[in-house]
């Protein structure tokens, strides 16, 4: 397959970008989206150019590492999945593919479509966390519905790759913290510090530059995980319960 | 509870609280609206109601504060929304996120349309009959404007235009009000969906029968017999 | 015959009571001391966020550092199946001495028998940590914890949570050290690679890490170093591994004097998507759960097979009778459901004797028509869902009406970096944790044990023996970077970079690293044997020298250059490939995933040396020349080491 490449490219976080376009040929159907990009910087290297910069890891859809804007969606044409897990036969040949970094303030761009999302770790470190220590009870000593806990892994599985923020027209992250704050707030164990945790949560969500929700539920749709919306509204229930509280 | 205004969730909670009121007034307004499709005495026997009790007085100073404090706190996460998106930071192809709906993406214009006709709607209406009679003054016959008004082609499109932008704005801004209250989850959202629509129809339909009754069966036919008539004593 | 530089520093007296007693027996430091004392992390995978998570918690200054822009990024994230605890939840008489004989049977007899046993031991307390910090386990209806079976095991012990164990065990972690790091006790260094260990009068004393970000050669000073970078696995280029695991901060270690144990001890993991062609970059593990209802086959006359590679006919059109289902041919007793070496070697077997499927012929049919005739496609999506839908979004290929392509492919190194029952490494202060260290699975791991032993060491073990050591160094004030060893190490660092920009050839880095996975798979990988293994040595210092002179590094040093990073990384790789083929050559025996050919039964099994090869080989790096080789001959004092029999 051939393919007409516009790729984002910057030097570094302060530099002006701009797109390049590249020409890309000999592309097997079978080749996942990342590959397809290691092809072009091997081409790039070999003509003494400067290879991509792009963030990846895993290759399976868990790492959350991978990002990329393609062709208007987040992790690109393909539902459900990662942009690691896209393969190039979901486009059709000749096609011109536009791939962007993740674009939003709190995400700003290392290099070319590298983005720094530590704004997400130092949300959780504000309290996505259950405030135990050393020696715990037997494990079967809290006994959790079945339905809770399956709830829980449901907003459990968010792999903090950021597509929300990126596909949100608000660069929102109220999908991200909501998962979380779900997550535990499902469980015993972490009901107990629910408030407190959602409070602290969207106080530093607010303060590192994300936007406010606006249930586009674009969050939800671009989720290569399918975390639902309902736990924003659970997220909503537990803040505004905490504040009315106090 | 203090710093509930200011975090993002918080200025969402105001905004849905006072756009539930909105919608509680909408339909109100409906109810007394729709008196006019009966006939001239009841609708007059309404609006002299809402221009002398008591609690309707004492209530037209709430609904304004609610337009205003839905209007200013949502702007103002609208504003705060633009920086976390800045200019320079949009994507080159725009989002192509097929599951988003059209009005969800575009309440901050729908609202402003709506505030723009809403100006206009004061003017015409407002100002001419309950206004006056805050200010101690003998108002139009409300019934009568209403048959003057609606006479216009124009307006009425204007009107059914204005409409179309609250039935846009409301389809999602009712089930969107529950989400951001925390009155919603997976089971929820979709019959909150359906009950959204299904509201924003009622206000639609009613709201827009309004002037085609008047244009078509008051000006247009009521003129038409009255020209033909005129026409026969000739 | 015991080594002296190599003290196992295993506790005296019986099994069960070895590890309560040694806690009691070793020291501890007072909380005051604790506060001045720093530690030094790398890595956050189960084992490096989880032992920071702990460090910081007992009250020590921890530093935390990983190449990820989060630390919820490392691999153990990937991990699908399960986690192992002996806590006989189901009643099926299950104990911590049949857990702890599983894994040491599991592995071969090429464990230690102490180490095995106190993993053993914890497990149930991992079990308890995870749930106490929010990990949302598997559960029946009736609210208690749910378990499943997994390979090598006759008890249901496995914990799971839907496919994704791996991660969610890793988010619990993170979330401890998330805590940790807010609470000021933990400073967590993103984006940061560990390019040298930095020794003060022989003890680990620092770091020289990259700013993978900037480029920026910084110094880090500690009392002590702990490595829980994970394996070696990406010597091969294509395994299941992340692409940015890699072996270079244990091979710094190794050649600051760690010692590098058991290298040859590579486990392949039967079940992965085949490779496609020469773009690829990665494999992906289909979970072993899957030869509970799938059968394996490979067609029987060759002329189907040409048909299926010309892509002339379809797998499901080949009849019953033209089938080979050679695991249940050669295993009736086991069937599909042979141990990962075994079933990997075997169709291994079939592909060399040319009836592999594919273009490449490089693949076996994964079955579920009989299971969905049997089940019904409802009962086999319930159970496989999520797998069958990955495989169709990679393939394009419905499982449900065609069989899956599988072949196996590297998974995890057993082998790691030696060290004592304390989990410190030759060099003292230096501690390895998890897969980084060589010491509870032996020749083989057991599935869902990885995870365990990650979780055993972080959280429970070395918070506990580390405070012996720095016991004794309550006395030494903070590490002054400006120390001349710092600088030494910076310098070497910043020569190494130099050198590999300076080499300035015609080739990428990648396609240097998949001739090496090319030498590794052929000649180091499923089957080896000493002609072919003496040739993988002598194609790997060949590769060296040409990426010596060939490589090609573009851009600076100066800034985020991912090219860069593989350079250096390759450089260890090349390294540590050879020392896997040359601890391959020295043991000549079949043991769990090693398989030399030389040492196998008339059948093709694998035939173990236990009276020349009870051992750990401990290799010592020398800075000219081959590496020595160390023994830490195994005393089974508990136990009696048999012979593994799938047959019958």
């Amino acid at each position: 397959m051939k393919f007409t490449l516009k790729v984002w490219r910057q030097k570094n976080a302060k530099a002006k970008g701009r797109f390049e376009t590249y020409k890309i040929d000999n592309i097997s159907p079978d080749t996942s989206f990342l590959e397809m990009i290691d092809i072009l910087n091997e081409n790039l290297i070999r003509e003494g150019k400067e290879p991509v910069a792009f963030d990846h890891d895993c290759r399976e859809g868990i790492c959350g590492m991978c990002s990329l804007y393609i062709n208007g969606r987040a992790h690109g044409p393909d539902d459900d999945i990662t942009t690691c897990q896209l393969h190039m036969r979901k486009f059709k040949d000749g096609d011109t593919i536009t791939i962007e970094p993740w674009r939003s303030a709190a995400f700003p761009v290392v290099k070319d479509l590298v983005v720094n999302r530590r704004a997400f770790d130092e949300i959780l470190q504000a309290g996505g966390f259950i405030n135990v220590s050393g020696m715990v009870p037997d494990a079967n000593n809290i006994p959790i519905s079945k339905l809770d806990a399956d709830e829980s892994m449901d907003a459990s599985a968010c792999i903090g790759c950021g597509a929300c923020v990126a596909t949100c027209k608000n660069g929102s992250a109220m999908l991200f913290v909501a998962a979380r704050v779900s997550a535990l707030a499902k469980l015993p164990q972490g009901r107990v510090e629910a408030s407190q945790r959602a409070k602290a949560m969207v106080a530093k969500m607010d303060e590192l530059g994300f936007g406010a929700c606006t249930n586009t539920q674009a969050c939800e749709a671009e989720c290569p995980k399918g975390i639902s919306i309902s736990h924003i509204a659970r997220l909503n229930r537990e803040f505004l319960w905490a504040n009315l509280k106090d | 509870m203090s710093n509930l205004l200011f975090s993002s969730i918080g200025k969402k909670f105001v905004v849905s609280l006072s756009g539930c009121f909105l919608l509680i007034f909408l339909l109100m307004h409906l109810g007394l609206n729709l008196t006019a499709l009966i006939s001239k005495e009841s609708y007059d026997a309404v609006c002299h109601f809402m221009d002398v009790n008591p609690l309707v007085q004492a209530m037209v100073p709430v609904l304004v504060l609610g337009f205003l404090v839905h209007i200013i706190f949502a702007c103002n996460l609208e504003f705060k929304n633009w920086t976390s998106r800045p200019r320079n930071m949009r994507y080159a192809v725009p989002t192509k996120t097929k599951e988003v709906h059209w009005s969800a993406k575009n309440m901050f214009v729908l609202g402003v349309l709506v505030i723009g006709f809403l100006f206009l709607h004061l003017a015409h209406f407002w100002s001419k009959m309950q206004l006056q009679h805050f200010l101690g003054k003998e108002g139009t016959n409300a019934y009568e404007i209403l048959v003057y008004q609606f006479s216009q082609w124009y307006y009425c499109l204007i009107y059914i235009v204005w409409f179309i932008a609250i039935y846009f704005h409301v389809s999602h801004g009712f089930w969107s009000a529950f989400q951001s209250l925390g009155l919603n989850n997976a089971k929820w959202l979709p019959r909150l969906k359906v009950l959204a629509k299904i509201y924003a129809l009622v206000v639609l339909i009613g709201y827009v029968a309004i002037p085609l009754y008047f244009f078509f069966c008051k000006s247009c036919c009521c003129q038409a017999a009255a020209e033909c008539s005129a026409m026969m004593l000739q | 015959m015991s080594d002296t530089k190599l003290q196992s520093k295993i506790p005296s007296g019986p099994l069960s009571e070895k590890w309560t007693r040694h806690k009691a027996e070793i020291k501890v430091v007072s909380p005051a001391n604790k506060r001045k004392l720093d530690i030094i992390v790398i890595g956050t995978g189960l084992g490096g966020a989880s032992a920071a998570a702990t460090l910081g918690e007992l009250g020590y200054n921890v530093k935390v550092f990983c190449i990820s822009d989060s630390p919820r990024r490392a691999h153990s994230i990937a991990a699908q199946g399960g986690i192992n605890a002996a806590k006989n939840y189901q009643n099926d008489n299950d104990s911590v001495y049949r857990l702890f004989y599983d894994t040491i049977k599991g592995g071969d007899f090429r464990a230690r028998e102490a180490n095995v046993y106190r993993l053993a031991e914890v497990s149930s307390l991992i079990i308890d940590k995870c749930v106490a910090l929010g990990v949302p386990f598997a559960r029946e209806y009736g609210g208690l914890l749910a378990n499943r079976s997994f390979g090598g095991a006759q008890v249901s012990r496995t914990f799971y949570a839907r496919g994704q164990t791996g991660q969610q065990l890793l988010l619990g972690a993170y979330a401890a050290l998330n805590r940790q790091i807010a609470a000021g006790t933990v400073k967590s260094y993103t984006r940061r690679e560990m390019l040298d260990l930095v020794l003060i009068d022989g003890k680990a004393r620092g770091v020289i890490v990259r700013n993978l970000e900037t480029g920026e050669i910084e110094r880090y000073g500690a009392h002590a170093v702990v490595v829980a970078t994970g394996g070696y696995g990406n010597t091969y280029f294509l395994s299941t591994n992340a692409m940015n695991s890699n072996g270079s901060a244990i091979f710094q270690c190794y050649k600051k004097g760690a010692f590098f144990a058991n290298p040859c001890f590579v486990q392949i993991h039967p079940t992965c998507i085949p490779v496609h062609g020469t773009q690829q970059s990665k494999l992906t593990l289909m979970s072993e759960s899957l030869r509970n209802d799938g059968r394996i086959w490979t067609p029987k006359k060759k002329e189907d097979v040409e048909k299926l590679r010309a892509g002339k006919i379809k797998p499901s059109q080949i009849p019953e009778a033209d089938r080979d289902y050679y695991l249940e041919r050669r295993y009736p007793a086991f069937g599909n459901l042979v141990p990962r070496d075994v079933a990997s070697r075997a169709a291994k077997e079939r592909c060399d004797e040319g009836y592999g499927v594919n273009n490449t012929g490089l693949a076996v049919f994964l079955d579920f028509q009989s299971a969905i005739q049997r089940l019904g496609k409802k009962v086999i999506e319930e159970r496989y869902g999520n797998l069958f839908q990955m495989y169709e979004k990679i393939t394009d290929v419905n499982p449900y009406n065609e069989p899956m392509q599988i072949y196996p492919a590297i998974h995890y190194t057993m082998g790691g970096i030696w060290v004592d029952y304390n989990l410190m490494t030759t060099i003292p202060g230096l501690y390895a944790i998890g897969e980084a260290n060589f010491s509870d699975h032996g020749g083989n791991r057991l599935g869902a044990s990885a995870l365990m032993q990650g979780l055993a060491d972080g959280y429970f073990i070395l918070p506990v023996t580390i405070g012996d050591y720095l016991s004794q160094d309550i006395q030494t004030p903070k590490i002054d970077t400006n120390h001349p060893a710092f600088q030494e190490a910076e310098k070497a660092v910043r020569d190494k970079i130099n050198h590999v920009f300076n080499i300035k050839g015609k080739t990428p880095v990648d396609v240097l690293h998949k001739e090496l996975g090319h030498i590794m798979w052929e000649y180091v990988g499923m089957s080896r044997n000493d002609a072919g293994l003496r040739k993988a040595i002598k194609l790997i210092d060949e590769l060296k020298h040409k990426f010596e002179t060939d490589v090609l590094v573009p851009g600076t040093n100066d800034e985020f250059n991912q090219e860069l990073e593989k350079a250096v990384r390759l450089q260890d790789f090349i390294e540590i490939g050879r020392l896997i083929a040359l601890d391959a050559l020295d043991r000549k025996e079949s043991c769990g995933g090693h398989f030399r050919e030389e040492m196998q039964t008339e059948d093709g099994e694998t035939l173990r040396d236990d009276e020349n090869y009870m051992y750990v080989s401990a290799w010592e790096y020398q800075k000219n020349g081959d590496p020595i080789l160390h023994k830490e001959p195994l005393n089974y004092e508990f136990i009696k080491p048999s012979t593994r029999n799938y047959k019958n």
